[in-house]
């Protein structure tokens, strides 16, 4: 038994992320790299440390090795504890058999004993998912104020978009009146984060409940959260106003990505006081040659940029080399774009080659037919031969033959 | 074969401070920032751990509160475990006994530590220094020659530091002169690696307080050339000896070129303290050529030949030459550097203009607003 905590985080890092194609290949969707040095991951996980949360279970499934490797004891987040500490839950063989996680509730299920290790009054349920800066203290104090049995963290989204989220309809006080699953026309803009403050005691019946109903699919938006609201729980929205965005498909991983260059996007990650950590690289500053041109753009330690690099985000250890041009892209760690070639709208994974004189994506204005058009992706380790062209839209796993 | 866990690591972090007057004001040789975002303990201390060394003491004698804010409790060089790891030794001064003065009274002053050290040998150096090659070449050397003293040395044109040793090796390696540096000219000169069993070091030492002796050069090797097998170890990679402002400024410079920024930060990783910082960022104005560039700076102006640190802000039409600027220095709009090399958290308010020498760059203190 460990000391009680007040409050611990269950964090589901278990999605695939099938909308990322190639980039979710090998790795969970959590793990995914975004803005030259951090993954997804490391957007919850700093936002607990900063909100004085320091006992995380990360539940993973899919694909787990990287991120296993990448999480290791917790150290990047100062989560390498005596007391708590960050815990990787994977699914395991129980004497009934073994089961993978069905669902989201499920998977919380599967972890009773663990969260009852810490014996907490509340548990926050997070996805690796998100990118975001919010302090859950914040909401814990919410929740706790309005004596809430589940508080949802909402933000209001644009009215033409609410009908791809799942939205609530929320009365005056902040109680929840209503849940929209996606409906075809929204009556409400308020969208769910995904984030949960539960009081366990409820939650943890509501879970064993869940488990026994055998018609439910496990999860908390489609089968917890509703039964409690139908049995008359105190479900309370807690307003969210700053930048947050699911990177759930490639446009958006790209655009969020990009974000970090538009001093318009209320997400600053240069702010100390709420600093986003992540497993540093060790490698030398980067260098910008003479015949470089860099402009509006993010670069990590150990790049050498010989060549133009414009609105884009590069990685560790990119290479740019003289003559090659890269523009309104985003190159992941390792990867090198050698003399002559153009990488543009295109999203280029880990240590991938482009040859020189090959070209990746295009710009939307040099299209015949616009409806052709979208951010070319070339997955992890991919050689792109000299002469070779990627098209716009094109999802790369194998090597490309340079042109004869 | 020598196991390189079986070498304990003693750093000598304020050695040669005087030489960097300026830089070692407030802090000490070992945590002089360089190359944009390392401080120059992190060389011996990765050297170290990259060879498989597990054990290392670092000396101190004044300034070293820097010294130890950036190394912590070792972890970023592995070096924070259960057995060995890093070792903090300050100066440990009893009534009768001052701040220590030269290299055998300091080693005097960590008996206990070294004789509380379970390894059998110990490797010696200094922070002036600017390397990076594989120690364990010079552990099997060591071994190879049956010698009682390595001493690690490279054959160039010799710093301008009066202690450097100069050694006579002959073919095979032995060392049957050492003197001090005398005069400018190419020579081999110690660079003050020095490997040997700790059984000698504790003898030598014990001898040498007992006599009264005080330099490790004169007293120590050049009494015992004859009587114990000392030999060099050539060392033919990039190294550097920092011996004045211009030579740190050099030194700075030098990593502009790929192939010394490749033998000294690639080739083997040199770690250092993790800061967290978001990747630099390039706004619509800038315009950078040959510089090398840390993270969390945000460039809005012109760089050209120069390193910058952590979290330098470069402002709006700034016009930055041939400069070094250390960790969250702000150049305001309009400013114009041309060789200055400003220590950390500087100032430089809108429209200012300051240009130094190649040979003699301007030096800014720490925190000065200019």
């Amino acid at each position: 038994m460990s000391r009680k905590h007040e409050c611990i985080a269950m964090l589901l890092a278990g999605g695939q992320g099938s909308r990322l194609g190639i980039l979710t290949k090998n790795i969970a969707k959590p793990a995914v790299p975004y803005g030259g040095k951090y993954r997804i991951i490391d957007f919850p996980l700093s936002n607990c440390v900063n909100s004085g949360i320091y006992t995380v279970g990360v539940l993973t499934q899919y694909q787990p090795l990287e991120l296993n490797d990448y999480i290791g004891n917790g150290q990047a987040w100062d989560l390498d504890r005596a007391d708590g500490g960050v815990h990787i839950l994977s699914p395991y063989q129980q004497i009934q058999g073994t089961e993978w996680y069905k669902g989201t509730a499920n998977a919380i299920y599967q972890n009773i004993n663990f969260i009852d290790r810490y014996n907490p009054e509340y548990v926050l349920i997070l996805s690796g998912d998100h990118i975001y800066k919010m302090d859950y203290s914040k909401m814990l104090s919410y929740h706790k104020e309005k004596n809430a049995d589940c508080t949802i963290a909402m933000l209001e989204v644009p009215w033409e978009e609410a009908s791809r989220f799942g939205l609530m309809i929320v009365n005056d006080d902040g109680s929840i009146s209503e849940f929209e699953e996606k409906p075809k026309n929204p009556r409400s803009n308020k969208a769910s984060m995904g984030v949960y403050v539960f009081s366990w005691k409820k939650l943890r019946q509501y879970l064993l409940d869940d488990e026994a109903n055998p018609s439910s699919s496990n999860d908390f938006g489609h089968d917890l959260i509703p039964a409690m609201h139908e049995a008359g729980e105190r479900m309370f929205a807690y307003e969210f106003d700053g930048y947050w965005k699911d990177v759930g498909t490639i446009d958006s991983l790209w655009e969020a990505n990009l974000d970090l260059l538009n001093p318009q996007v209320d997400l600053d990650l240069t702010d100390s006081s709420w600093k986003i950590y992540a497993k540093n690289p060790v490698t030398c500053p980067h260098y910008v040659a003479d015949t470089a041109k860099v402009q509006n753009s993010m670069i990590a330690e150990g790049c050498e940029i010989e060549g133009e690099v414009d609105f884009s985000v590069l990685f560790a250890n990119v290479n740019v080399e003289e003559g090659a041009i890269v523009k309104d892209s985003i190159i992941m760690p390792g990867s090198v774009i050698k003399s002559g070639a153009k990488v543009q709208y295109a999203i280029v994974a880990e240590n991938v080659t482009v040859e020189s004189g090959a070209c990746v994506g295009k710009r939307p204005e040099d299209m015949e037919n616009i409806e052709d058009w979208g951010v070319a992706v070339v997955g992890a380790n991919v050689n792109v031969g000299s002469g070779a062209c990627v098209e716009p839209k094109a999802m790369i796993g194998e090597d490309v033959k340079g042109a004869e | 074969m020598m196991r390189a866990n079986n070498v304990l690591g003693l750093v000598f972090s304020n050695n040669f401070d005087n030489y960097l007057n300026e830089l070692t004001s407030m802090r000490s040789m070992g945590s002089v920032p360089y190359g944009g975002r390392y401080r120059l303990i992190d060389f011996n201390l990765s050297v170290m751990v990259n060879s498989g060394m597990g054990k290392v003491g670092i000396i101190t004698k004044s300034n070293y509160q820097s010294l130890m804010d950036h190394v912590g409790n070792g972890r970023a060089w592995d070096l924070s475990r259960k057995n060995g790891g890093l070792y903090i030794l300050p100066p440990f001064n009893s009534a009768n006994t001052g701040l220590y003065s030269g290299r055998i009274e300091a080693v005097a002053g960590v008996m206990n530590f070294l004789q509380h050290s379970d390894e059998e040998y110990v490797l010696m150096c200094d922070c002036n220094a600017l390397y990076n090659f594989d120690l364990t070449k010079m552990f099997a050397y060591h071994e190879e020659k049956g010698a009682d003293i390595t001493i690690a040395y490279v054959n160039g044109e010799t710093p301008e530091i009066s202690e450097l040793a100069i050694l006579g090796v002959e073919e095979n390696g032995k060392v049957n002169s050492v003197s001090r540096r005398l005069k400018d000219g190419v020579e081999n000169y110690s660079i003050n690696i020095v490997l040997m069993r700790k059984s000698l070091l504790e003898r030598l030492i014990n001898e040498a307080t007992s006599l009264g002796f005080r330099s490790f050069t004169d007293d120590i090797l050049k009494r015992n050339v004859e009587k114990l097998k000392i030999f060099g170890y050539e060392v033919t990679g990039f190294v550097k000896l920092l011996d004045s402002m211009q030579s740190y400024f050099e030194a700075n410079m030098a990593l502009l070129d790929k192939e010394t920024r490749n033998a000294l930060c690639r080739s083997n990783p040199v770690y250092t303290k993790v800061k967290d910082d978001v990747p630099a960022i390039y706004g619509l104005g800038s315009d950078v050529s040959n510089s090398l560039i840390a993270d969390g700076c945000v460039i809005e102006g012109k760089v050209e030949n120069s390193i910058l640190f952590r979290g330098v802000h470069i402002g709006k039409d700034a016009v930055v030459k041939n400069c070094v600027l250390m960790q969250n220095s702000y150049i305001g709009d309009d400013v114009s550097l041309n060789c200055v090399v400003a220590d950390k958290n500087v100032v430089i308010k809108p429209n200012k203009v300051l240009s130094g020498d190649e040979k003699f760059p301007v030096y800014i203190g720490k925190g000065i607003v200019i």
